[in-house]
């Protein structure tokens, strides 16, 4: 399954730091952050829970960026 | 400016403010220190916790931990010579924390403007539709609005999905879907796609697709989703800011601890150490990688927005950047080069009457969508009574068996007739030539050609201009045809009567994997040819989703002179990535050496940092013009 979701971050290698943190959380299958939309594009492995693990890539996301903002 | 921004503003101008201020106060010692974090702190606060939560979450090479150290090193240094007796300069680490936050500020508001106004620029979104209530005209939003409804599109709006006119005479202007700046003339029964603008009439339309269906739609999300595939100048940069973090890191603390230890021990001259822990906090300063990894996908969303602006849809910033290296093009010849409109020109050798000969071929191409096929159809000038055919069966690329009126028809081209052991006339006029049996007997053949479009003239001399060494056209066409459309057009190469997965075999001869090969078709049956071409380029694929589908670069309209056209952009846009890079890496090898010596001091840090990303900025911004 694939979702998009709008983001918030300032610089664009913050936005490459959260793309391989959202690509290292379990749950993920792929994920790519466009820093241009502030978009980023999550697809879910089978049988994740999208909403269980969003949470994750947000708090990644907020370890390598504290000012990062990811819009559920 | 969005919520973060004005915050950052006010601390901005506090600090600044608060910094000034002290500059008149006279206050010594313990007092004097006191006064100068609290400005430090307003300014910097949230640099301190980003470094300390880096070195917690074990990634600590980051920015924030270069300015952290930088500015905390300074106040000890201040501190020190305080201790020394001397008057403790804090101005430094404020005004240096102060100086990266104000650069911070206008790298967000540079790139989140430039992010707007190539948005906008490219945004062809209708903010609403007019739809008929209960005979009163109301506002809606272009969602709501379902296939089957009638919707009504005044003079200066913009058509907002996709549909049929049912009333009314216009002229629209396509220029923001297809860059083509010529008025498209429309009445009662045309189709129109959304995104264009109605110039002058009232027109009736009834929708045919739903928003989310409509062409503006399609557009707007395939160009929003061009940024999220990564160019290799992309991956290099973000790798090599990753690399690059900890050896500036290693290589300031190297050039803090060294030079004091051996001028201490080896030369015995006093070690200095403030002077060369300041150096190496200059070093930290210069070095922020940030106008390198902004400047880049910047530059690439430019030329995506450029390119979209002029009719010309690539799917990612990667495409971009193979198309720009592209050496050879191929081409499709049937609707690429040549305008794809066939039209019967003769018919020789008729045993029975004409008409009768183009009804026959017209039924059995009934079932096909292929130039060739329409084109018998209009010849025809009826509907063709499916009703009366039969069994059809195709031959890929060499015609159609099929039983009408319990006659067997034959109608194809010479291969077709030998494969049946029949004997046909050969014909000696240029065109493709529809070789027509009935019940195993030779009765004739129908000769249909194609014309060479306007604009192929200059799209192949603008291609060998734009530094393109080889151009190949493929056809399933005969060799004939083939051979007199190269010549005309000045192809280098060409090959004929290919049937579709021949064609695929030549372009991957043509590939020799150094030099990208970009394959240019018409999308409706080179599916396969355009996926497998390092860039595969569709052509006037309006309204066609698998041609959108398969190819890497989508032009709106068939004029073939728009690829001479993108590959322009896409040279000009990684000429201004190379730019970037190199300037930026020039500029900052340049300070470290001069902070490493002890030319460059904060303020030329500062520069180098903040100074370099608006510049880099600006000059991406060049790619849009």
């Amino acid at each position: 399954m694939k979702k998009t979701y709008e983001i918030e971050v300032d610089c664009a290698n913050c936005a490459n730091l959260m793309e391989e943190a959202a690509k290292r959380t379990s749950g993920v299958k792929s994920a790519a952050v466009n820093f241009m939309m502030q978009k980023m594009d999550v697809e879910f492995a089978d049988g994740a829970d999208p909403k269980a693990v969003i949470k994750e890539v947000i708090k990644n996301c907020k370890k390598v960026e504290e000012d990062c903002e990811i819009y559920e | 400016m969005n919520k973060k921004q004005k915050k950052m503003l006010t601390r901005i101008i506090a600090a600044s403010v608060l910094l000034i201020a002290l500059h008149f106060v006279p206050i010594e010692g313990a007092a004097r220190f006191v006064a100068y974090i609290i400005p430090y702190y307003i300014i910097g606060n949230d640099i301190l916790r980003k470094a300390y939560k880096g070195i917690k979450n074990l990634k600590p090479f980051d920015e924030s931990l270069l300015m952290a150290v930088a500015t905390l090193g300074a106040i000890a240094l201040a501190l020190y010579n305080q201790s020394q007796g001397l008057s403790g300069d804090y101005v430094e680490a404020v005004a240096v924390m102060l100086f990266y936050q104000i650069g911070e500020f206008f790298q967000s508001m540079a790139v989140s403007k430039s992010r707007k106004n190539i948005a906008s620029l490219m945004d062809i979104r209708p903010d609403y539709a007019n739809i008929e209530l209960e005979g009163q005209i109301k506002k809606v939003d272009p969602k709501v609005v379902k296939p089957g409804d009638t919707i009504i599109v005044k003079a200066g709006e913009k058509v907002p999905l996709d549909g049929v006119v049912i009333e009314g005479n216009s002229s629209l202007n396509t220029s923001a879907l297809t860059g083509e700046s010529i008025p498209q003339k429309v009445c009662s029964g045309d189709e129109i796609i959304s995104g264009a603008i109605n110039l002058s009439g009232l027109l009736k339309v009834r929708v045919t697709k739903s928003f989310g269906d409509s062409t503006v739609s399609k557009i707007l999300e395939l160009v929003e989703n061009a940024s999220s595939r990564k160019s290799k100048s992309e991956n290099f940069i973000s790798k090599f800011a990753r690399i690059y973090t900890p050896i500036v890191v290693f290589s300031a603390l190297a050039l803090a601890i060294l030079p004091p230890i051996f001028r201490g021990l080896v030369l015995g001259l006093p070690a200095m150490w403030q002077i060369w822990v300041y150096r190496a906090l200059v070093f930290l300063v210069i070095s922020c990688p940030c106008a390198l990894v902004v400047s880049i996908p910047l530059s690439f969303f430019a030329g995506i927005g450029n390119a979209s602006r002029n009719g010309i849809l690539i799917k990612g910033s990667n495409y971009l950047e193979t198309l720009s290296n592209v050496k050879t093009v191929v081409f499709d010849k049937t609707g690429t080069l040549t305008q794809g409109v066939f039209e019967v020109n003769a018919i020789h050798h008729s045993k029975i009457e004409e008409e009768k000969l183009i009804e026959y071929a017209a039924l059995a191409e009934s079932a096909s969508s292929h130039p060739i096929a329409l084109s018998l159809k209009k010849a025809y000038g009826k509907e063709p009574d499916t009703t009366r055919v039969k069994d059809i069966q195709e031959y890929s690329g060499n015609g159609i068996c099929a039983k009408i009126d319990d006659l067997e028809i034959l109608a194809g081209n010479e291969k077709l007739m030998e494969k049946f052991g029949i004997e046909p006339i050969k014909c000696h006029s240029i065109g493709t030539i529809i070789h027509v049996a009935i019940n195993g007997e030779y009765t004739g053949h129908i000769v249909i050609s194609d014309v060479i479009k306007q604009d192929s003239f200059k799209a192949i001399d603008d291609l060998k201009k734009s530094g393109i060494k080889q151009i190949v056209m493929l056809t399933g066409d005969l060799k004939k045809v083939a051979q007199s459309v190269a010549q005309k057009l000045k192809i280098d190469k060409f090959y004929g009567e290919l049937l579709p997965d021949e064609k695929l075999n030549e372009l991957e001869k043509v590939i020799d994997g150094k030099n990208p090969v970009a394959f240019v078709g018409d999308g409706i049956n080179d599916a396969p040819v355009l996926t497998r071409a390092d860039i595969g380029i569709a052509m006037g694929a309006i309204g066609s989703d698998a041609a959108i589908e398969a190819a890497d670069v989508v032009l709106m309209d068939d004029n073939p002179a728009k690829i001479a056209q993108a590959i322009k952009i896409s040279q000009k846009c990684l000429k201004i990535v190379k730019e970037n890079i190199l300037f930026a890496l020039g500029i900052k090898v340049i300070c470290l050496i001069l902070g490493a010596v002890g030319i460059a001091n904060m303020w030329l840090a500062i520069f180098a940092d903040v100074g370099v990303m608006i510049l880099c900025i600006l000059n991406a911004l060049r790619v849009f013009i």
